[in-house]
């Protein structure tokens, strides 16, 4: 008997995270921007040169999702964007369940996925073995889900950060590298007066 | 509305109140008997959004992002759910972030359940480790004076504050 065999998936973890998560989130002086820590912390901090509208996580793993849940629900009016890494973003899966329920349409995540715990020296994470978490935040009730896994997906991920009527969930799968290290300010009381002065005016 | 004298007002819904009076617009919850009310009140109120957790530290992550975009919440729990929030509280003291919970107390006075006790003995132990302070509310006219407390040391003067509504307030459940 012939066994006809899918056409194999492309590489995941393939992709250059220094391209990739730029090209994501494009001006990103649109967003209010949350990041969970580690790489992502890094790289958003670079990318918007410390901005008063980005608040990094230096701690509290697991934090990023619901904490842009908390602020797309205080300001409708703005995009929320979340940016976080795997193993984040494993650690807070309930939160996705959470977010998918209330489905605020100004939220968006976006979880750059290398497979690593790369902060702590570059252990490799359940998505290198088998965890597909675009899966699991579309069967958290995600309507807007998309995987960016050869450059020919970046516009869609792009076009769905951006997108409005449901919240959204991108994971881009990149090679297990840093980003770009930005200066990080992990005075965390000293970011959230920072951005809350910049949102809401000095009071 | 007037309320018969048979029918007292509730002291759950004094507290509904003073939160809405208080300009709190998020509730967040695991769900519990001892906060049934609440729950309830907030989900069918159009101006807030009541918001459903799979576990208790979401809500404490949720209440940092609302500040940031000058919200008001709080968080509703029972003891057990303390021990979940934990490391979750470091994003409330590092960044001083305003933290306001309830918590419905289990594992002390009447408790059947002998699961109950580890957590709910240890609640005021761990808040206070982790920079919550704690008021404890036994009997039901002081939840008005004391919700009040909580919400001018949260909002005012930007502290973290568990009120600790204690089973001899709740009532201990019947097994």
């Amino acid at each position: 008997m012939k066994i006809e065999r899918l056409p194999a998936a492309p590489a995941r973890f393939a992709l250059e995270r220094t391209k990739v998560v730029p090209a994501l989130i494009g001006r990103h002086q649109d967003f209010l921007i949350i990041t969970g820590l580690a790489g992502a912390v890094y790289e958003v901090s670079a990318l918007t040169d410390n901005a008063d509208y980005f608040y990094g996580l230096g701690g509290a793993m697991g934090a990023a999702s619901m904490m842009g849940l908390g602020l797309a629900l205080a300001q409708p009016k703005r995009k929320v964007l979340v940016v976080t890494g795997d193993g984040e973003m494993l650690m807070s899966l309930g939160s996705l369940c959470t977010v998918a329920t209330v489905n605020p349409p100004n939220l968006s995540i976006l979880c750059v996925d290398n497979g690593h715990y790369g902060e702590t020296g570059y252990q490799i994470s359940h998505t290198s073995r088998c965890v597909d978490l675009e899966a699991i935040a579309r069967g958290a009730g995600i309507r807007l889900t998309h995987s960016v896994i050869i450059e020919a997906d970046i516009a869609e991920g792009a076009r769905l950060l951006r997108a409005g009527g449901d919240t959204s969930f991108v994971l881009a799968s990149v090679k297990p590298t840093d980003g770009p290290k930005g200066m990080l300010n992990l005075n965390g009381a000293e970011c959230r007066d920072i951005f809350r002065r910049a949102l809401l005016g000095p009071h | 509305m007037v309320r018969s004298a048979e029918q007292p007002k509730r002291w759950q819904d004094d507290l509904y109140e003073e939160l809405k009076k208080a300009n709190v617009t998020q509730f967040c919850y695991v769900p519990d008997a001892g906060h049934s009310v609440l729950i309830d009140r907030s989900l069918a109120d159009p101006e807030v959004h009541s918001i459903g957790l799979t576990s208790e530290e979401e809500g404490v992550a949720m209440l940092a992002g609302a500040d940031l975009g000058g919200a008001r919440g709080v968080l509703l729990m029972q003891s057990s759910g303390v021990g979940n929030c934990i490391n979750m509280l470091s994003l409330i003291k590092g960044s001083r972030f305003p933290f306001l919970a309830i918590v419905s107390m289990r594992g002390e006075f009447g408790e059947g359940n002998a699961w109950q006790f580890a957590m709910g003995q240890a609640v005021e132990q761990v808040m206070s480790a982790m920079g919550v302070i704690c008021l404890r509310v036994e009997r039901p006219e002081d939840v008005v004076a004391t919700i009040n407390a909580a919400l001018t040391m949260t909002f005012r003067a930007g502290q973290s504050v568990a009120v600790l509504l204690a089973q001899k307030l709740l009532g201990a459940k019947k097994f």
